[in-house]
């Protein structure tokens, strides 16, 4: 029943934030919006505990969620066959290019506080 | 044997079979990347895209077919970016103390993820609706969706290049910060599963997820800074362009 009501609040949310998007011709997508306003909601012990469950079972298996997009591959064969090296070549270099940067960027802006950084939680090295 | 024909026509042409499809290959891609030790290499994600692109491509299935079912899995796309909150929200106390520090790798990792994308499809002269199609390859799917639209490049193309964009990603994250001398001390996690939600989103932020509880929560938070840098950013950078 919690999960039912998370579930319930983050359409909820995903349907304000689709309104005000549009009503206010917002540069954020409805979802984007939705977001936010869950950021402020989660004030409230209601929506907090009824959300918390969904969104970690939802987050736990958000790569299946990118499956079916990723099958669309297919219907792009011919772009693929046409610029398929290109496009390939763009992805992974930019994408390194963004890992590497925000890694080390990242890195040199928590060095200078010292070790204890950003732990909340502690250390769950398990890998 | 006619008779199995018929079955298949009839059963690969309802919104079950798409929707059964996609939840049996995907648990079943998960079991083999846990049997491999989840190898960079194993990559769910990857294989069940592989597999199902396969399959329907064999049997002659057309992508609509599919997507009529596998249409209720990718709707929980906008939920998910909503519950985004959730993982932002848990983080507030590190947001508030380092929060410009966050806003900045975020904004630095994520221009340089779109810029170096549009500057090299451009010097491979690639076409230009294929150039405003990979820009926000490094934010969520949907969002990818959203901004490629609004900047006049193809969403379903967009979509393709941001689950290819985390795949890249989850794949070779690991050694490219082996390689850059990142630790796996709390502050190299933190790194390592910021920069994986920042460049690589939902799928660099599950592969984070999947090595170090630390280092998920970080991409996370990364995920949803990004959501809202990129979809604001981006169509204002294409505007002034």
């Amino acid at each position: 029943m919690k999960a039912l009501q998370g579930f319930a609040w983050l359409l909820v949310l995903q349907s304000a934030g689709e309104a005000l998007a549009r009503l206010l011709k917002l540069p954020f997508p409805g979802p984007v919006v939705g977001m936010v306003l869950l950021l402020g909601a989660l004030r409230w012990p209601l929506v907090r505990d009824s959300v918390a469950a969904v969104a970690e079972f939802l987050l736990l298996h958000l790569s299946l969620l990118f499956v079916p997009v990723g099958v669309g591959v297919m219907t792009h064969l011919g772009l693929l066959s046409q610029y398929g090296l290109r496009m390939g070549v763009v992805i992974v270099l930019s994408t390194w290019m963004g890992l590497g940067v925000t890694a080390l960027v990242l890195r040199t802006l928590m060095r200078g506080d010292g070790p204890k950084a950003g732990s909340v939680a502690g250390d769950g090295d398990t890998a | 044997m006619t008779d199995f024909v018929q079955l298949w026509v009839y059963l690969s042409s309802t919104p079950l079979f798409g929707l059964t499809a996609t939840l049996v290959v995907y648990v079943l891609a998960q079991a083999f990347y846990a049997r491999m030790g989840q190898a960079p290499w194993a990559n769910p994600v990857l294989w069940s895209v592989v597999t199902l692109a396969a399959g329907l491509t064999a049997t002659g299935t057309a992508y609509p077919t599919y997507f009529s079912g596998a249409q209720f899995i990718h709707f929980l796309l906008g939920p998910a970016v909503v519950a985004l909150a959730w993982p932002l929200w848990q983080r507030r106390a590190a947001l508030r103390a380092h929060g410009l520090r966050f806003a900045l790798a975020a904004l630095l990792g994520g221009a340089t993820a779109a810029g170096t994308a549009v500057g090299l499809a451009l010097a491979l002269g690639l076409p230009l609706e294929i150039v405003l199609s990979l820009a926000p390859k490094s934010v969520t799917a949907p969002v990818a969706m959203g901004v490629a639209e609004k900047i006049g490049g193809i969403p379903a193309l967009a979509a393709v290049f941001a689950v290819v964009t985390g795949m890249v990603g989850a794949l070779s994250g690991k050694y490219l910060f082996d390689a850059l001398g990142i630790g796996t001390d709390s502050t190299g996690w933190m790194a390592r599963g910021f920069a994986l939600g920042t460049a690589a989103h939902g799928i660099g932020a599950a592969r984070a997820l999947q090595v170090n509880d630390d280092a998920g929560a970080w991409a996370a938070l990364a995920l949803g800074l990004q959501v809202v840098i990129a979809s604001l950013l981006i169509p204002l950078a294409a505007r002034l362009f």
